[in-house]
């Protein structure tokens, strides 16, 4: 936008006014960074490096801290990352699946009871976790769930169901349908309308929903914590919730367990940032 | 052509219900009814009591910290959080570079787990050698111990915002961009200034938006809980507990199952409620003018 600058002293003012913006977004800036390169610069350094001045570069930079993420007995973190993998990919696949069937029978479809599905989805996602956990823990004591990694997946599977098929409903509902029509003029069942019409279509949104779940699932604490007692099981948000009892004194293990457990989630938001930022912020109807 | 059928639409749904069924309306049904029982070590009998739990919570203490904090929680993230993502997003909007790089930057920290935000956190409030206390000691200041009953809460705060800002930002400025670009256009030619630009159009375009970011700014902050379970543990001696943390506690480490259902509901039955009235006085805001 354009502005014509008369006067001399509007121009001056003009600059200024730019400095000042600049200068606060930048504010903002570092005060994100500087936090993160702090923790990164000092995951290369000894522990007593550390205590003797952690603004300084390392005088020596080591991968010791990493290499130490593999030997510590209980806190295995790259055991934790397979598990974490485990996790994220049984509930994506579950919700994309589930949430798929469920947003073609809602968009798709006209029925009545539509509304009503509708409008117990939406009530579903003000449903806090805490809400279920004690329950929710009782059952899966009690069945073959417990001690596997399903104990968390099905849990989860259902708490990202909402707004999963909200999300993906309102997509469905807004593809063509011409496409239905011939396909089944054509002799297509149901079903095959489903898997070679609709999901083709849908697979922007699919995207979308799926790097939200992922990011959720890798980033989920409470229910990992309660219902995967044995340190075997448990994924990484797990684990690095118990670094700093267990690393004691070790600082520079804790900056590097901080540094791997960002990895998978900043590689993947630098492939496909667009991707994320959108997926992250459509799921704020979850609240 | 619709689609019409009943047998498919139903089948189609029901993986979806049963998960939903099974792992969340059940089990809330089920909590209601836990929240009327003297139930303890998650033992297989329980008695019910009614309402007793819910008369016990009146008198406890640390409930009144927990509902406390999560107001100063709310308030801090208010002002915080949705002040400067909108600050943010109006500089933003303002100049012409860098939109691209102050974007990756800020969402960041959204992308990263509370916890390992909190774990970053904690470090840098450490005494010894904490980023804070570095950076006093360059500028010539005494050390400071950081994380006191006191400050704790403000203590779990701060990452919040810091997590959240860029979120917001995103929200905010996704608002900017729908407001048609024809209202500045004939500004302009009116010879608006920038600030009185941003003053009289730009803010007040951008009501229904903040609106609804207090509203999501509300239910988010009751469901913290990884920040303070990482960061304060809800200590010392409670300064810190929030709803969430508090309800965590009594099912897990004091194994008082009941009581902890009754806070579960508290939670959410507050949650609701204040968002509900939130919504509903705004939409009467909204629809004054």
């Amino acid at each position: 936008m354009g502005y014509t600058y008369i006067k001399k002293s509007d121009r001056i003012k003009a600059i200024v006014r730019t400095g000042v913006l600049y200068a606060v977004l930048i504010f903002w800036a570092l005060l994100t960074i500087i936090p993160l390169l702090w923790v990164f610069i000092n995951s290369f350094k000894e522990s007593n490096d550390i205590l003797l001045s952690s603004l300084s570069l390392p005088k020596a930079w080591t991968f010791q801290n990493y290499i130490k993420m593999s030997t510590y007995p209980d806190m295995n973190l790259i055991r934790a990352f397979k598990n974490s993998m485990i996790i994220c990919g049984g509930v994506v696949l579950g919700v994309l699946v589930c949430a798929g069937f469920a947003a073609f029978a809602l968009g798709r479809f006209d029925n009545k009871f539509n509304k009503y599905i509708n409008a117990l989805l939406s009530g579903c996602m003000l449903v806090p976790a805490f809400s279920t956990l004690i329950p929710n823990f009782v059952l899966i004591s009690a069945s073959p769930l417990r001690g596997t990694q399903w104990a968390v997946i099905l849990p989860l599977i259902a708490s990202n169901m909402s707004f999963s098929t909200l999300l993906l409903t309102g997509y469905v509902r807004s593809l063509p349908r011409d496409l239905d029509e011939a396909a089944i003029v054509d002799g297509a069942s149901v079903m095959q309308v489903f898997i070679h019409i609709v999901v083709p279509l849908s697979k922007p949104m699919m995207a979308t929903v799926g790097t939200m779940t992922f990011i959720w699932t890798y980033n989920e604490l409470l229910l990992s914590l309660v219902y995967l007692p044995t340190r075997n099981l448990q994924p990484v948000s797990v684990i690095l919730s118990l670094v700093s009892n267990m690393y004691g004194t070790d600082y520079g293990a804790m900056m590097a367990a901080i540094c791997l457990t960002i990895l998978p989630v900043l590689l993947l938001y630098m492939v496909a940032q667009n991707q994320v930022v959108k997926g992250l912020t459509a799921g704020s109807v979850k609240g | 052509m619709v689609l019409k059928s009943k047998k498919y639409p139903l089948l189609f749904l029901l993986p979806a219900l049963v998960f939903i069924g099974i792992f969340l309306i059940l089990p809330l049904c089920k909590t209601i009814y836990y929240s009327l029982t003297a139930w303890y070590n998650f033992a297989p009998t329980k008695k019910f009591i009614g309402l007793q739990n819910y008369m016990n919570l009146l008198h406890d203490d640390v409930l009144k910290i927990a509902m406390r904090n999560t107001g100063i929680l709310i308030i801090f993230a208010l002002i915080f959080q949705v002040g400067i993502a909108t600050l943010l997003a109006i500089c933003v909007d303002s100049v012409h570079h860098g939109f691209k790089f102050f974007r990756t930057v800020y969402f960041f920290p959204v992308v990263i787990s509370a916890t390992a935000i909190g774990l970053m956190f904690s470090l840098i409030y450490k005494y010894n050698y904490g980023l804070l206390n570095n950076i006093l000691i360059t500028m010539g200041y005494e050390k400071k111990v950081w994380l006191t009953a006191k400050s704790a809460i403000y203590c779990v705060a701060v990452p919040t915002v810091w997590q959240h800002v860029g979120f917001y930002f995103i929200v905010v400025l996704t608002g900017i961009a729908n407001i048609p670009e024809d209202i500045y256009e004939s500004a302009r030619l009116d010879g608006i200034t920038p600030v009185k630009r941003v003053l009289y159009i730009t803010l007040p375009m951008l009501k229904p938006i903040l609106i609804s970011n207090v509203v999501l700014v509300v239910s988010q902050s009751f469901r913290v809980f990884d920040m303070v379970y990482v960061v304060t543990g809800g200590g010392p001696r409670h300064e810190s507990e929030l709803l969430s943390s508090y309800m965590y506690s009594k099912a897990f480490s004091d194994y008082n199952t009941g009581y902890a259902s009754a806070i579960a509901i508290v939670m959410i039955v507050m949650g609701i409620t204040l968002t509900g009235v939130l919504r509903f006085l705004m939409n009467k805001m909204q629809g004054d003018d």
